[in-house]
């Protein structure tokens, strides 16, 4: 469908175009502006859609002054490690699964995936009490790497499903080419497949990555010591205490957000094929 | 997978039409056990991680799992069916219930319906246009789930919340029909459950419809233009097209689409966290919240919750099973 010829339509579209985006953008931009002004002014009178007297204040208070007697930047650390470390874990077990099963028949194959699909649709907060008692009596409770383990273990099976569309979405022909001129198994994947699933690796990475940076539920319930706490029980703990500081809690938010946001407009277009794959069939 | 024209040469594949022959076809035991070699890890950490907490759910909730067995100082000591006995009977689980279904429904709803205006908005929008309206969708969509919940807490703010301020702004004359005489300077959103869970539709509306908006643009780039144009020649105008031609094409994205949200938005937790502010609140709790309270608020009752859990669990898996059934005669069927 093209674009409406009557120039009246045109207007019409163009202005609901413009109302969508306003909403859409609306909330985050209010959270970047209210990080940029003085308390004073978050407090008194009319709001202001531009900080009157835009200042790093908010900034500054959460790097130095710090939230729970820490400074913001080690909560950012605690985040960082945990979801780099659980993607890591986490892309190579799947990358090989998807493998698996996107490109060899074996017995029990269907078996797996649907437990694959019925895995995912446990949720996290039903997990969150087994898993609670598990990592205490191992040792891990109120440990960075018992977090890190169980969102290695949550972000697997769907990074396996989004995977594994990558994988089966490379020729075969490519492979068995490279098979014929004498290539082994382990040669034919380092140099044909995984160059080519490469760029779904890194979507793939990248939800993941996502998933656990924005998790609360194990967070809140696996660590205790604030010097432990992620980005997200960090923010929950600054927002039960301090709950008139606004501004230094959308600074705050405002951080958390900046990455994120990033990693999602660089791949939200292979995201919508993952998660959508095999919806529209041609 | 079923299109590849050499399907038949897949390694294995019992009575390939081709005899054994070339590196291809090798059926070296080996290369038998490879698949399973490549599904080790990913196979332990599923059962340690997901399977084995999930089988000692179903066991707790025939426990009793206190803070003396939480320490270690007693055995779990086996209760039959009281828990889930305690549960059923409990006022607060059937209040959570109905917050979950309605929540769940209104959400999906109002989603889907968001999702699928802004879909076709996008459709008819210029390139520019239309990109610079996907990119600012996006902003929303990767918004993690617990700032935008504390954005929205600060918006609906009793005192410094932009939307009091935007009310008590207007004239007495528009707000009342809506909300009757509100004093703006302090109302609270967050003391009525009804309106605490607006705040929450807004906020998971607000995240949830650029995932729709995005994938119901990209089946609509799939619909031939030349069904629309025949439509208008035969009179149809774009409600009829809509439902005539855009709908049914659309059907199993909407599918798909309804499912994931419903998965999404039953068992909402991290935004009605923030916006609950916590536990204290039990008159805005959802199953996650309710079962989340039970086991970790003061009683520590780990086999109460773990029962609530399951019983989420189980409600969620009845309502997607449809779509686990679909997509396993979709995926798996053809490989």
């Amino acid at each position: 469908m093209s674009a409406p010829r009557r120039p009246a339509g045109r207007i019409t579209v163009n202005a609901l175009g413009v109302v969508v985006f306003v909403i859409a953008v609306f909330p985050v931009f209010w959270m970047v502006v209210t990080s940029l002004k003085t308390n004073g002014e978050i407090t008194g009178g009319a709001p202001h859609l531009v900080p009157a007297h835009p200042t790093a204040e908010n900034y500054t208070y959460i790097f130095r002054v710090g939230v729970g007697g820490n400074p913001f930047w080690l909560y950012f650390k605690n985040s960082a490690l945990l979801a780099l470390g659980a993607v890591v874990v986490s892309s190579f077990a799947a990358l090989l699964a998807a493998v698996a099963v996107a490109r060899f028949r074996f017995r029990g194959k269907t078996a797996a995936l649907v437990m694959l699909l019925v895995v995912q649709m446990i949720p996290c907060e039903a997990l969150v009490i087994p898993l609670f008692l598990m990592v205490r009596r191992a040792g891990l409770w109120d440990k960075l790497p018992g977090v890190l383990l169980v969102y290695v273990g949550v972000t697997l099976p769907f990074a396996i499903w989004m995977l594994r569309g990558f994988v089966a979405a490379v020729p075969r022909e490519l492979e068995e080419a490279a098979a014929i001129d004498g290539a082994g198994w382990w040669r034919t994947f380092r140099s044909v497949l995984f160059p080519l699933v490469a760029p779904g690796l890194v979507a793939t990475s990248i939800f993941s990555f996502v998933t656990a940076w924005n998790d609360l539920v194990f967070a809140l319930t696996l660590l205790n010591d604030d010097a432990n706490y992620t980005v997200p029980i960090a923010l929950e703990y600054f927002f039960g205490r301090d709950t008139t500081n606004w501004g230094a809690i959308m600074a705050g938010s405002t951080l958390m957000t900046v990455p994120v946001v990033i990693f999602f407009l660089l791949v939200q277009r292979r995201m919508v094929t993952g998660l959508t794959s095999g919806a529209v069939k041609g | 997978m079923s299109q590849t024209p050499t399907a038949t040469l897949a390694p294995g594949r019992p009575g390939a039409p081709r005899p054994a022959a070339g590196p291809v076809r090798a059926g070296r035991p080996r290369r038998r056990l490879l698949p399973y070699a490549l599904l080790v890890p990913s196979a332990l950490i599923i059962g340690g991680l997901l399977l084995y907490p999930m089988y000692r759910l179903v066991a707790m909730s025939f426990q009793d799992v206190g803070l003396a067995q939480i320490s270690g100082a007693q055995p779990a000591e086996g209760v039959g069916t009281d828990n889930y006995a305690e549960v059923l009977t409990d006022p607060d689980f059937w209040h959570a219930l109905l917050n979950t279904a309605v929540f769940a429904v209104a959400a999906v709803a109002a989603t889907l319906v968001a999702g699928t205006l802004v879909g076709l908005l996008l459709h008819r929008l210029g390139r520019v246009m239309s990109a610079v309206v996907a990119t600012g969708a996006m902003l929303a969509w990767g918004t993690p789930q617990i700032t935008g919940a504390i954005v929205f807490k600060f918006l609906f703010d009793d005192t410094y919340g932009l939307a009091n301020q935007v009310l008590g702004g207007l004239p007495r004359g528009l707000t009342r029909p809506l909300f009757g005489n509100v004093d703006w300077s302090s109302h609270s959103w967050v003391l009525s459950t009804p309106s605490l869970y607006t705040v929450l539709l807004l906020c998971v509306v607000w995240m949830g419809f650029p995932f729709v908006a995005v994938s119901v643009l990209a089946g609509l780039k799939s619909v031939p233009s030349e069904l629309y144009e025949a439509a208008r020649v035969d009179g149809a105008g774009p409600w009829r097209s809509f439902w005539s031609i855009t709908f049914p094409t659309l059907r199993p994205v909407f599918s798909v689409l309804t499912v994931l949200s419903v998965i999404w938005d039953f068992k909402v937790f991290t935004q009605l966290y923030v916006i609950n502010g916590g536990l204290t609140n039990k008159d805005g709790f959802n199953l996650s919240l309710y079962s989340y309270s039970k086991a970790f608020g003061f009683g520590a009752e780990m086999g109460l919750g773990s029962a609530i859990a399951l019983i989420l669990t189980v409600l969620l898996l009845l309502v997607t099973g449809l779509h686990i059934r679909q997509m396993l005669r979709e995926e798996v069927a053809p490989a």
